[in-house]
């Protein structure tokens, strides 16, 4: 018994270690070859540069140059954290308000905001880019507008879920000492709904920074607001003869400051991760 | 305290309502009604009944095959990754050395998005592809067995990080009694574990089929449709109705308006047909 477990561990050993290997390989992919010159990624993709092959950081320097990354990612971050504090703040409060107030309007709201999250974005893209074009949506502000209204649905269903478990008792403390439901709120039952705040912030700012279709039909190519994925595509999409090294370069750089944010923050992300989708 | 909060129904929900309608309402509405409509801007609409929706369905318009791709792509992911996912949460759970490593190193894909890797995969497998002189968009079964990797490569973590939370959840007394019985390990795994964590399985298998039926960043970046539209998923093709040329803006949203209750259809039915397995706990 003792030995079979043994070599059952071992070959789960193996076996894992396989699988890092793979999962693995492709990010080493493509930092090894976002040091080679353009024309030997073909022609060597797996082998290691060699003084013939090794151009430093040019492909980096040629990459930013077409692109304007940096200012992608400095856009990527201000759409991502100013719709996740949107969210955060007007859903919580929304779904508060549809647990404590029962009516029909209110349960009609939760069905809605709950239907919205089976609706693929296909069906309203075109018609949501056209009211963006009408109502001036088409700048960052505007993206976070939209990403707060497309990410209610799963964000006020979340928080719902959670506030129906928060004793009404302290709440009625509160008001009893002339708290109006503003002070309430924020006072009493905002801090409780802390866990659940982490997990939809962790859920959306990963939906929104890796988002490609509602930044690129809304912004755009043509403007200086360009975010990570919208930058990305249009290195690859533009040019008919692509500079395969400006192109590893740039993703390298697009994957740095998810990995950065997933390595300090892993425990809430995979956390987080999970009960969203045991509650979705 | 209800009567109170009630007079602040604006404060506390009117930034949400307007985003919502922007974002949602408004265009979910809209978008049923232009579907019966030929148009070029939302303002020249002119309706012409269920045309849209004949031209759609008709041969050449690739929504048939799109959709053929799309349920055999869906049906082989989710296979395939709730499989290998199951498998290595069954050895992550087995208090290995370094397990969470390997956890972290497993989920990583995941976070990153389907432009990025999906061009991350588009140069891996064209670099393999070289050595026979061809690419990924030559021929339609690179493209499908590429997706098939591609997404197995980013979900595995996911589903994998699902399962070890319902397998850690088996009381352990269980198990110990299905041994004192004389149970094998693949009996205990089958007859004990794999009902214990119906509820996972549903979760998982919800989440591939409805992540692998809406893939859209993934397609779009590893093959774009090549060749000529024979690798495009269904979101692809709507997309391409939409953008790829003039005049079928109505007929894409005639698509959209199929896709999503081909869609609404399937999370309903699978969460019919799935909750019944669960063992209550």
């Amino acid at each position: 018994m003792g030995n079979k477990k043994k070599m059952i561990d071992a070959i789960s050993i193996v076996f894992l270690l396989a699988v890092a290997v793979v999962i693995l390989y492709p990010l080493f992919f493509i930092v090894n070859n976002s040091f080679k010159g353009k024309f030997f990624i073909s022609s060597d993709p797996f082998g290691l540069p060699t003084a013939e092959t090794f151009v430093g950081i040019t492909n980096y320097e040629n990459g930013l140059m077409k692109t304007g990354l940096f200012s992608a990612i400095g856009w990527s971050f201000f759409i991502t954290i100013l719709s996740v504090i949107l969210i955060i703040v007007f859903t919580s409060m929304t779904a508060y308000y549809i647990v404590r107030v029962k009516s029909k309007i209110t349960s009609l709201l939760y069905y809605m905001f709950a239907f919205s999250m089976i609706v693929p974005f296909q069906m309203v893209m075109f018609t949501m880019a056209d009211l963006a074009n009408i109502f001036h949506l088409k700048n960052p502000i505007g993206m976070c507008v939209l990403y707060l209204g497309f990410g209610a649905g799963l964000a006020v269903f979340m928080f719902s879920g959670f506030v129906k478990s928060v004793p009404i008792e302290i709440e009625e403390a509160a008001m009893i000492d002339g708290c109006n439901p503003l002070q309430t709120y924020f006072g009493v039952v905002f801090p409780i709904l802390k866990p659940t705040a982490i997990t939809v912030a962790i859920l959306q700012a990963m939906w929104i920074w890796n988002d490609f279709l509602l930044p690129y039909l809304v912004i755009g190519i043509g403007t200086q607001y360009r975010t990570i994925p919208v930058v990305v595509q249009m290195l690859v999409g533009s040019n008919g003869n692509k500079d395969l090294g400006a192109l590893m370069a740039m993703l390298v750089l697009s994957i740095i400051p998810i990995v950065i944010f997933y390595l300090t923050c892993q425990k809430y992300i995979i956390e987080g991760v999970v009960a969203g989708a045991v509650k979705g | 305290m209800q009567k109170t909060l009630k007079k602040y129904f604006l404060v506390f929900t009117a930034p949400t309502l307007i985003a919502f309608a922007f974002a949602f309402i408004v265009p979910f509405i809209e978008g049923i009604y232009l579907s019966f409509c030929k148009f070029t801007t939302v303002k020249n609409a002119e309706w012409v009944g269920l045309n849209n929706y004949k031209v759609a369905f008709s041969s050449g318009q690739g929504f048939w095959e799109a959709l053929g791709f799309t349920s055999l792509f869906t049906l082989v992911s989710i296979v395939s990754i709730n499989l290998l996912a199951f498998g290595l949460a069954l050895m992550l759970t087995r208090k290995l050395r370094g397990t969470n490593i390997f956890r972290t190193v497993f989920f990583l894909p995941n976070l990153i998005g389907g432009i990025v890797l999906g061009y991350t995969w588009q140069q891996m497998i064209n670099a393999v592809l070289y050595k026979y002189e061809t690419t990924i968009v030559a021929d339609a079964k690179f493209g499908f067995w590429g997706l098939v990797i591609l997404m197995n490569w980013q979900m595995i973590g996911y589903m994998m990080i699902i399962y070890i939370a319902g397998l850690q959840n088996v009381p352990t007394e269980l198990i110990e009694a299905a041994k004192i019985d004389g149970a094998t390990a693949w009996q205990t795994l089958i007859k004990v574990k794999l009902p214990m964590v119906m509820s996972s399985v549903t979760i998982c298998v919800f989440l591939t089929l409805s992540n692998s039926f809406k893939l859209f960043d993934q397609n779009k970046a590893l093959t774009d449709g090549a060749p000529r539209g024979k690798t495009e998923m269904l979101a692809l093709n709507i997309y391409e109705t939409f953008y790829g040329r003039a005049g079928y803006m109505g007929v894409g949203q005639a698509k959209a308006v199929v896709f999503f209750i081909v869609v609404a259809v399937i999370a309903l039915l699978q969460l019919k047909l799935t909750g019944s397995k669960e063992v209550e706990q």
